[in-house]
């Protein structure tokens, strides 16, 4: 977070938090290779839970998530009670979403992992039409343009592609976050779906960053009129086609003159560079 | 010239049932099934259309025409009827599955015939005019997934079936010339020439049984039926027995269904069977051509949502790159229709309809100024050489300008009136024309606005012209009842396009504060055009003059009829931008 000044941050620091970046993504992709017809979005949840906590997870920004079907697109979203797994069971022919933020050692990861049971073309088309989004928002941010310049240049993307934008439906619109060491002497407690520790931790810095007339959430209002604070932000462009949501979400590393994403190495990614290596990506 | 051959084919329970074969003895078999109470006879002036270049049999069902009635109620049994076609398939066709055409209660036992795991290999596809799958209706009427109006009126038109369930009664009605004379009259709905039917007493007395041993047991306890042999649909507009709804519906279970419209009654099909015979020759067409089928990409919830209505239909849309224009092609691609998106920004064409061929195959994209006639002529004529006459027209290009009268320049009204009516205009002179001519039953659909009924001082210029494209479709909608053909003006309202971004504010410069306040106006309204398009989707299925599609438009209209005292003041608000 920023007023711990991330860009210090040793490449230790982030070497921790692509590590839990990393085991966050692996129990999304092995979970979701156990999913079977008939499984509900708690008993995902519950699986992607257990596993990261059988593999050294303590506390949680948030616990994980899943969705099913339309609901992975938010569609029908009221009220954030809605967001949390519900009785929604799987079926051959739906999409999926698995999204959970462990705490390791003080290190946090937030990842989003989509996929659906079955075949179908749009989905693969959504997943590969998501690759433009990554790398316009790190140009973007590169280039120094706004926070609210970068999500309106996200927005006419999508637009653009035929899609909608599903994130706004988060609470306060946002398309990413600050996420950065938690330090806190509360205890270790979950409540409605995130821990205690990261919300104070997140509730601090929204305060400080306030005073600059900054904000740790990342949306299209005017508290995002500046550019990228340094630190680390967890981006989760979240794109909709009817019935279908896809999203990725993983950490931007943002130092005072320059961005990249932190890892390379994950599944999305990876998809993508089979398709075509990253060595004919211009932007 | 073919010569007609007339034997007898014994069914499986020792019934003698009357076949009359004719035609190309090399081309593709069809096998025709008549309704009540007529006899196979009912098909002469349509295998008339065939018999050149297919083989066409024809069979008096049980009870009815030449053939051999069963003494017991218990013969009339849906299975046995099913038994029948495919023991007369397998008489004229031995080696080949055949091509089945049914016309109501012949269409109800092929329905039944198709839908029997053992029996549908011997169907390489089927046709059904006015008559459902018996057990889908039962689903249909319980589920109610078109609402409680449109069975309502479906049950309104089955009235007749509770009279032939009465002892003796309908026996008496037939008997005395009463029923006959009931007959003649709904035989002349729908227009067109009245030929009349050569029916023998025994068509109509043992005929009754079909209802009689069927439709409690079918309708009370419905079950599964599904079949992959592909299927279509064809409803007479004006059916008085038939709502489209229930015939649609039979998309839940067939896994390959088309659903067309036509301009007649329920026996239009033996005075004119021109619309039929085109549609039944392009199937087997295709069918015979053994092209590999296309596949839908639906999720498990899309493919349950939806019934059968604009299943293999073509819909031709303007304005497609953006919108509810964009928004429409997806809804109507996701119900099954063939999308041609149009749109004068080419590559916004292509995507869209680059997604909605994902969702249904088949779908492509033109690049056209709507303004051009002779583009949008040349348009129809592509659309009807690739695709056949569409079923379904969007003139939905529009663009938005604002500002006071005094301030609209010439160019700015040459501009809106080009694009918003003269755009419509030729849509429908292009189209039109093929839509009246092939037989009708397809949909004009131009999209109007609000602002169409809500005098404004903010807008003069387009809701002038969209009150001019309101005022074409009411009157067009008059001209083409005839034809079969409906109209519908579409008038949204508040929808969260983006058409804000690219109107011109007349008099207000780039005025860029002004767009960013209308823009927050209309996301805080949030009516996507999502919401928008499954909206006029629905509404679209019955064909109504005007579907207003938010609340304001509701209101809006409402006002406009009772109080247009309110409206008159309305217009006189300035607004705050």
């Amino acid at each position: 977070m920023s007023h711990t000044n991330v860009t210090g941050a040793t490449d230790l620091d982030l070497d921790a938090f692509r590590d839990l970046q990393q085991l966050a993504y692996r129990a999304a992709v092995d979970v979701a290779a156990t999913l079977e017809p008939g499984v509900t979005e708690r008993e995902a949840a519950r699986r992607v839970r257990v596993r990261l906590e059988g593999q050294g997870v303590q506390d949680w920004f948030h616990t994980p998530f899943a969705w099913f079907g339309d609901r992975t697109a938010f569609r029908g979203f009221r009220n954030p009670l809605q967001f949390f797994p519900s009785g929604r069971r799987l079926e051959e022919g739906m999409p999926f979403i698995l999204d959970c933020a462990p705490v390791r050692d003080g290190y946090v990861a937030d990842i989003g992992y989509s996929g659906y049971l079955g075949d179908n073309a749009l989905h693969d088309r959504l997943m590969d039409d998501l690759r433009a989004h990554r790398r316009l928002i790190v140009d973007r941010v590169r280039a120094g343009d706004t926070l609210q310049d970068v999500y309106r240049a996200v927005d006419g993307l999508i637009r653009e592609q035929g899609y909608d934008n599903r994130h706004r439906v988060y609470p306060g619109r946002v398309i990413a976050h600050q996420v950065g060491r938690v330090r806190s002497r509360l205890p270790r407690a979950v409540v409605a779906g995130f821990g205690v520790r990261s919300l104070q931790t997140l509730v601090g810095d929204l305060l400080v960053e306030r005073l600059h007339h900054r904000s740790p959430l990342w949306a299209d209002g005017d508290i995002s009129a500046h550019p990228a604070t340094p630190g680390l932000w967890a981006v989760e462009p979240h794109i909709g086609f009817r019935d279908i949501g896809v999203k990725f979400e993983e950490i931007l590393v943002v130092t005072e003159d320059d961005a990249h994403w932190l890892d390379d190495d994950l599944p999305h990614v990876r998809r993508w560079d089979a398709l075509a290596p990253t060595s004919t990506e211009t932007p | 010239m073919s010569t007609r051959t007339h034997t007898y084919v014994t069914a499986s329970d020792g019934q003698r049932l009357a076949v009359r074969t004719e035609g190309n003895p090399d081309g593709p078999v069809l096998l025709l099934v008549h309704g009540y109470p007529d006899n196979s006879s009912v098909w002469d002036a349509f295998a008339a259309r065939f018999t050149a270049d297919h083989r066409v049999a024809a069979f008096d069902v049980r009870g009815a025409g030449r053939s051999t009635a069963p003494d017991d109620r218990s013969g009339y049994r849906l299975d046995q009827l099913a038994d029948d076609i495919v023991t007369v398939a397998d008489a004229v066709s031995p080696g080949a599955p055949v091509h089945l055409v049914g016309h109501d209660w012949g269409a109800i036992q092929s329905w039944h015939a198709v839908t029997e795991p053992r029996h549908a290999h011997r169907f390489a596809s089927y046709t059904a005019v006015s008559g459902p799958d018996l057990d889908h209706a039962g689903h249909w009427l319980r589920t109610r997934p078109d609402g409680f109006r449109a069975a309502l009126r479906q049950a309104v038109r089955s009235g007749y079936i509770g009279f032939f369930h009465l002892p003796v009664v309908p026996e008496a009605a037939w008997l005395t010339g009463v029923g006959g004379l009931a007959l003649s009259a709904l035989e002349r709905l729908g227009g067109g020439p009245h030929s009349p039917a050569r029916r023998g007493t025994r068509d109509y007395l043992n005929g009754l049984a079909l209802y009689r041993a069927n439709m409690a047991r079918r309708l009370l306890r419905p079950v599964e039926r599904r079949t992959d042999v592909p299927v279509q649909v064809l409803a007479p507009t004006d059916d008085a027995f038939m709502t489209d709804q229930l015939q649609s519906d039979a998309g839940r279970w067939v896994g390959d269904l088309r659903f067309h419209r036509f301009h007649g009654g329920h026996w239009t099909l033996r005075s004119r069977p021109d619309a039929v015979a085109a549609r039944v020759r392009a199937l087997v067409g295709e069918v015979e051509s053994g092209r590999p089928r296309p596949r839908r990409a639906l999720t498990a919830q899309q493919a349950r949502r939806h019934g059968g209505s604009f299943a293999g239909q073509v819909a031709v849309v303007t304005g497609a790159g953006s919108g509810i224009g964009r928004s429409l092609c997806f809804e109507l691609a996701e119900r099954g229709a063939r999308i041609v998106a149009v749109d004068v920004n080419g590559p916004a064409a292509e995507r869209t309809a680059e997604l909605a061929a994902l969702l249904t195959p088949g779908a492509a994209a033109q690049r056209v100024d709507v303004t051009d006639a002779a583009a949008m002529d040349k348009l129809a004529a592509w659309v009807r050489d690739e695709y056949g006459v569409p079923d379904l027209v969007v003139n939905n290009a529009g663009i938005g300008v604002a500002g006071p009268f005094l301030e609209t320049t010439a160019q700015d009204w040459e501009r809106v009136v080009d694009v918003n009516l003269w755009g419509v205009i030729h849509g429908c002179r292009a189209f039109a024309p093929m839509m009246a001519a092939a037989g009708g039953g397809g949909r004009l659909v131009n999209t109007a606005s609000a602002a169409a009924y809500l005098p404004s001082r903010v807008y003069g210029a387009y809701a002038t012209t969209k009150a001019a494209v309101l005022m074409l479709s009411r009157s067009l909608r008059g001209e083409l009842a005839d034809h079969g053909v409906s109209v519908t003006a579409v008038c949204p309202g508040l929808v969260d396009t983006g058409i804000i971004s690219g109107a011109r504010l007349s008099g207000l410069g780039e005025a860029s504060a002004a767009k960013d306040r209308l823009n927050r106006l209309y996301r805080l309204r949030g009516y996507t055009p999502e919401r928008a398009a499954a909206r006029i989707a629905d509404a679209l299925q019955r064909g109504p003059e005007i579907v207003p599609v938010t609340g304001e438009a509701h209101l809006g209209l409402l006002l406009s009829r009772l109080s247009p005292r309110v409206l008159r003041a309305a217009a006189r608000v300035a607004p705050p931008v």
